[in-house]
């Protein structure tokens, strides 16, 4: 095939993967100058640009709070998430454990079904226990939902690692604790970090098990969102929604960082 | 000399298999010990017992007297070096032979002089801050070689550290681990499936078959006076003539074959009347004049310091017969000969 002629193919191929750019960036685009709209209303093309909405934004106690409790929820179920996954994954890759496969299977399930179902469930569970309406019922809440996709980044990483690493670590005079330390983590850190992004902006963006955990009191920015679209709603959110995506794609460049500082340290 | 280490039987079984059955064996302190044998025969789980990433589920090993069997790999006095090098991707050169030195707590100047040591014993002096994936594969192997001997273990294990490289590579750096060996006096258990290899390295070398040890000794005895027929068969190349024992005495046999009547030294278990194989090396059949022998020339092949000679006995059996160049010729293709041996060059066992 001619790789530099414009044949029917490529331009083809090259039209479709405009429009599919196109399709997938011009909700954003939309959003976020709609965010700096001067109007009062949504419009678009918004007929002039100002802040007001950012500093509507930040004046409203309602969603500064809601900022607020979503930076309490992310951090420790994100955490939580990379630890406990790490720590299952690790386990269920290297170690000799019955039913591993069944194990691995249970810890998907929160991927598999539907978000409703284990919203629901956690909401009764927690109805015993207290926890609804609490950052802690949201933390755990959260935490299981990072956890499989924790749990299959860290895998795949730990499954293209030589196991044989750990054992010639072993032979050299290294105890279990200090082979991994020294060993398999920095190896797998890029897909440790990664995970623990990735879990970060779940959270971030969580919607339906918040809804049915939180309460007006501890309410994130995801369920404020909500709220707010089901009255009359301004520009504000759209601010809210461009400072979410901004979130994301920090998230995102930061994980790139990442993976590019890595790969120039081992060229 | 003491032993530095001591199997006493050993067993290994996964599920039904059995790996390794009741398996003897010593090491020597500073010996060169093999464990050759086919795939699947065993000597690979030995050197993981050995080790400690395995546990044998029956007997007993014994390092440097004490026994190891509730020792975990990091706390046994051993070094070890696998057969795709596992060195640490992330560290450099210099960091993963000062790995084993970091572990057992020495100070950062006498880690530093006893890693350029190593390096300089391996000849890779200027390569300390170079990653693993920036050496080929022979540097990376004496890197790991480096990396298991810095700290002079009283072991030291190697499983096929030689099978990822090519041919000439391999010959380079087999005389090298001698060298090595030699220089540091250090007990080395090697494991390979290269008969050449075990026979250019060794001081003793054990042929596992089936989870067993058919004969340990020096590469001599097991060229020369192989114990059982898969000895015989596995080290070096072997002419098999088999027939039936007529008669057993005094370390000697004798046994009719097809092919003529043939002396041999005796192997146990020979029973007169009962059908056995005479085993000869290639080098040691010799023209004869009152030979048991005959059989017509049909091929010649030219190896250079050698001529192989395959000659077809008057029964239709194959006999290849090796001559060095520089002697006179057996004769051409079609051309009839005799050939015999010493008794002593022979070897009869029995079959089945």
């Amino acid at each position: 095939m001619n790789a530099d002629g414009m044949t029917p193919w490529r331009l083809l191929r090259g039209a479709l993967c405009i429009l599919v750019a196109v399709y997938l960036l011009a909700p954003l685009v939309v959003v976020v100058i709609i965010s700096f709209s001067s109007a009062s209303f949504l419009q678009f093309p918004p007929p002039g640009l100002s802040l007001r909405w950012y500093a509507q934004l930040l004046s409203t106690p309602a969603w500064t709070n809601a900022l607020l409790v979503s930076v309490k929820l992310l951090v420790p179920s994100s955490i939580l998430a990379t630890l406990m996954g790490t720590a299952a994954a690790y386990a269920l890759v290297r170690g000799r454990i019955p039913g591993a496969t069944v194990i691995m299977a249970c810890l998907m399930l929160p991927i598999v079904v539907p978000g409703m179902i284990t919203a629901a469930a956690l909401f009764g569970v927690y109805r015993g226990m207290g926890l609804n309406g609490t950052l802690t019922g949201l933390v755990i809440g959260h935490t299981v939902l990072s956890l499989p996709y924790v749990v299959a980044t860290v895998a795949s990483a730990l499954r293209v690692q030589d196991a044989r690493l750990e054992q010639a670590a072993s032979t050299l005079g290294a105890p279990p604790w200090t082979a991994f330390r020294r060993i398999t983590l920095p190896l797998i850190l890029p897909a440790v970090l990664s995970s623990l992004l990735l879990a970060a902006i779940l959270s971030f963006d969580e919607l339906i098990v918040s809804l049915f955990v939180s309460s007006a009191r501890v309410r994130p920015v995801a369920v404020q969102m909500w709220s707010n679209l089901l009255g009359d709603f301004d520009p504000t959110i759209a601010a809210i929604a461009t400072v979410c995506f901004g979130f994301a794609l920090l998230v995102l460049i930061a994980d790139l960082a990442l993976r590019a500082g890595r790969g120039l340290r081992l060229a | 000399m003491t032993n530095v280490l001591e199997l006493s039987g050993v067993q290994k079984r996964y599920d039904a298999v059995v790996a390794v059955d009741a398996l003897d064996l010593s090491l020597r302190s500073g010996e060169f010990l093999t464990l050759l044998g086919p795939s699947g025969s065993g000597k690979t789980t030995t050197l993981m017992m050995v080790a400690g990433l395995q546990q044998p589920d029956a007997g007993t090993i014994t390092l440097n007297g004490a026994s190891v069997a509730k020792l975990p790999p990091y706390r046994r006095d051993i070094g070890m070096v696998f057969q795709h090098y596992a060195l640490f991707p992330h560290m450099t050169v210099r960091r993963n032979v000062a790995f084993p030195l970091e572990m057992r707590g020495v100070s950062k100047t006498e880690a530093l002089r006893l890693v350029d040591e190593a390096l300089q014993l391996v000849g890779l002096p200027d390569h300390g801050d170079r990653l693993p994936k920036q050496l080929s594969g022979g540097q990376q192997q004496r890197v790991a070689l480096a990396r298991a001997m810095v700290y002079r273990p009283a072991l030291l294990l190697m499983d096929e550290p030689l099978g990822a490289l090519d041919r000439k590579l391999r010959e380079q750096l087999q005389l090298e681990i001698k060298r090595v060996h030699q220089e540091r006096g250090i007990s080395v258990l090697y494991v390979t499936h290269d008969q050449e290899e075990a026979l250019t390295m060794s001081d003793r070398i054990a042929v596992f078959n089936q989870g067993r040890i058919e004969q340990i000794g020096s590469p001599e005895e097991l060229y020369d006076r192989p114990a059982t027929r898969f000895v015989a068969g596995f080290i070096g190349d072997t002419n098999f003539l088999s027939g039936k024992v007529l008669a057993v005495s005094d370390g000697r046999c004798e046994i009719e074959t097809p092919a003529g009547r043939l002396q041999a030294r005796a192997t146990q278990g020979l029973l007169v009347g009962a059908s056995a194989s005479v085993a000869v090396r290639p080098e040691r059949v010799v023209p004869a004049a009152s030979a048991a022998l005959r059989g017509t020339i049909t091929d010649v092949i030219f190896l250079g310091t050698s001529r192989k000679y395959v000659v077809r006995l008057k029964d239709g059996t194959e006999c290849v017969v090796l001559r060095p160049a520089n002697e006179a010729a057996l004769g051409a293709r079609g051309s009839e000969v005799e050939l015999g041996w010493a008794p002593a060059h022979a070897t009869a066992f029995r079959d089945g």
